[in-house]
């Protein structure tokens, strides 16, 4: 099993050599990176060529790099700052603010070779841009309608590009590292308008674990197997 | 000369035969359908986002409510993703435990699919026949997890406990005589594998029974076949999995393809249709249910003569027992760090797979090496399915619609997510 994935990425590494950034197998998976300009082209022929033959587009998701390897609470450094005081405030910086912290991840499936492979596809426009795979695979309309939605993501191309999962008028992208937990807006039923209104949240987060990341030596095998 | 123009109509959110949330606006020319656009989204709870502020072993209770249906084979593909990025594997029993878990839940699910759908379009007697068997297997999850529906049972390297000895009785109540609840609790005498067994070896005569009332039955038939036709090719392209694709001939089952835990040591078939059709489909979840009854038998027999630990011993990750809690310092701090902090993945992305009843229910986790999942995107089989909801429903019937919405299985939990 394990080989043929190795085989799989190999191959795709000499097929599409420039087109990619990187190709490599995480966790008994082959991965690879797309430059954005040349997504459309790939994807055919990933679709289309014999050795390939994804058939199928099991899953598209956008994922929000912005706070990536970035803890509430230091481990390394001895700090000052217990819990209480260390769950940070604010941990979004303007430097992750300027650089490109989106990406958009293609799960594909052959059934004839019985093979997977994730593609993703760093975006470094903004406002987030990417061309619409869903001429290609017509599974990718609603999946991309999702990451519109969750993430504002703009799929060049798409039929039909609505808001999918949140509520009629929403506003902001819910997934966005930058969006609340709790949200921005709660609604309740207001009985001298006799309506249901929109209000701000009254409600505030509590974080009771904080995130923290710690180097572990016994994980230092399952990584160097990638 | 009237002008006649086409009508919009609403279907849902709150139709019975709607399954949960779903609207629909429907485009209808007199009673056939122009247009479908279902509007999603009624369910949505964020549940990838609350995920990512959660330490890992706290998420698991959320993916039973994803879809409530069929709650193990949720938490299965979750607690896969966490062990393949930790790189442990379970002890032998669990993964047996959790195989026989997925199958009665394919059961469950199932036959909340065959009762609802056929009540939908028309057979009252299927939903009660259904819910009579679907009673036994709630039992299950109770003796062995304590709730009837969400579970929470597994965890990262195995499942919580092993199975009961006992499995809880009924009790004489104003409405039970002494005499009926000894009938009642007459299966319920030895262990949970005794209890499943009974259920395994009664459980074929009745899907025996289902067939008899609707496979040639003249209106169920006239009901499903040739409705809701998706071609191989098509449904490929629209990103169909499960028993949707299976329905239009392709054999394809990750039980079988890409296995995982033991399912490469039970025997089963994969039962596949040739038409396409809602009656295809329906013969084919049929025949899973006894599929999987074949799985769960092989499992409580592999079960009984196999006794063994059901969760790894190593406390970085999993809690160790309450005794040794009480006199050992070490499993205090284990156990102390586990609960108020959780434990660290190594950095990587991984994304797991299983066979949900309804389809390919993927988990796609990002670790950034913290205590809590970097990302986590929940990829649910009926999403894809319904999307295809307008190709498959264009010029059939109004009536035709609520056919192809039973057909698809849909269950909002894992759709709006």
């Amino acid at each position: 099993m394990t080989s043929s994935v190795e085989r799989l990425t190999t191959s795709l590494s000499q097929r599409f050599g420039d087109a990619l950034t990187d190709a490599h197998v995480a966790c008994g998976q082959a991965v690879i990176e797309l430059k954005p300009n040349q997504l459309l082209a790939v994807c055919q022929s990933l679709k289309d060529e014999e050795t390939y033959s994804f058939e199928q587009l099991i899953d598209l998701c956008g994922v929000d790099y912005s706070t990536y390897g970035k803890a509430d609470w230091e481990t390394q450094s001895t700090s000052d700052t217990g819990f209480s005081r260390g769950v940070s405030e604010d941990i979004f910086d303007d430097e992750a603010e300027a650089r490109p912290h989106f990406a958009v991840v293609y799960h594909l499936l052959s059934i004839k070779h019985n093979h997977r492979l994730r593609v993703r596809c760093m975006i470094d426009e903004t406002p987030a841009k990417i061309e619409s795979v869903v001429n290609i695979w017509a599974s990718a309309n609603w999946y991309e309608r999702e990451a519109f939605d969750l993430f504002g993501i703009l799929f060049e191309g798409h039929p039909d590009l609505r808001r999918i999962l949140t509520d009629y008028g929403f506003i902001g992208h819910p997934f966005r590292k930058d969006f609340p937990l709790e949200g921005n807006v709660e609604v309740r039923y207001d009985p001298e308008q006799k309506r249901v209104v929109y209000q701000p949240v009254t409600i505030t987060n509590r974080v009771l674990v904080p995130r923290v990341i710690r180097d572990d030596t016994r994980y230092e095998e399952v990584k160097g197997e990638e | 000369m009237p002008e006649i123009r086409n009508m919009t109509m609403n279907f849902g959110p709150q139709h019975p035969a709607a399954h949960g949330v779903l609207r629909l606006v429907l485009e209808l020319d007199g009673e056939v359908i122009e247009r479908a656009d279902p509007h999603i989204g009624l369910l949505h709870r964020g549940t990838e986002k609350l995920a990512e502020s959660k330490p890992y072993n706290q998420s698991i209770g959320y993916m039973d409510r994803l879809d409530y249906v069929s709650m193990m084979c949720n938490e299965h593909a979750y607690v896969m993703a966490i062990e393949k990025l930790m790189g442990i594997t379970p002890p032998i029993r669990a993964q047996y435990i959790r195989v026989m878990f997925d199958e009665i839940t394919r059961i469950l699910n199932h036959l909340m699919w065959l009762g609802t759908h056929a009540l939908d379009i028309g057979a009252m007697t299927m939903f009660l026949y259904c819910f009579r068997e679907r009673e036994d297997l709630m039992d299950c999850y109770e003796a062995v997890s304590g709730t009837r529906m969400h579970a929470t049972y597994l965890r990262p390297g195995g499942v919580y406990r092993d199975l009961p000895d006992t499995m809880p009785q009924y009790e004489v109540s104003k409405w039970h005589n002494e005499k009926e609840i000894k009938n009642m609790n007459k299966e319920r005498q030895g262990s949970l594998l005794d209890f499943i067994e009974a259920f395994t070896d009664k459980f074929p005569g009745c899907v025996d029974e289902y067939e008899t009332l609707l496979t040639d039955n003249r209106i169920w038939k006239q009901r499903t076949v040739d409705i809701g036709v998706v071609s191989p090719e098509r449904a490929l392209q629209l990103g169909f999995t499960g028993p949707m694709l299976r329905g239009s001939g392709i054999e394809w089952d990750l039980r079988k393809k890409q296995t995982y835990d033991i399912y490469d040591r039970v025997d089963f078939d994969i039962p596949v249709g040739t038409n396409g059709d809602c009656y295809d489909r329906y013969l084919v979840r049929v025949e899973e249910m006894r599929q999987s009854n074949r799985i769960i038998k092989q499992c409580v027999d592999w079960l009984r003569q196999n006794p063994g630990p059901v969760i790894l011993d190593d406390h970085k990750f999993t809690p160790p027992k309450r005794e040794e809690m009480k006199g050992d310092m070490e499993s205090l701090i284990h156990h102390f760090k586990l609960f108020t902090e959780g434990y660290c993945v190594p950095e990587g992305e991984v994304y797991s797979a299983v066979e949900h009843p309804k389809g390919e229910f993927g988990i796609y986790l990002i670790s950034d090496g913290a205590n809590k999942p970097y990302r986590v995107k929940i990829r649910a089989a009926g999403f894809a399915h319904l999307s295809a909801m307008d190709e498959m429903v264009r010029g059939h019937m109004l009536a035709d619609v609520v056919t192809v919405i039973g057909t698809q299985d849909i269950v909002f939990g894992e759709i709006d997510r």
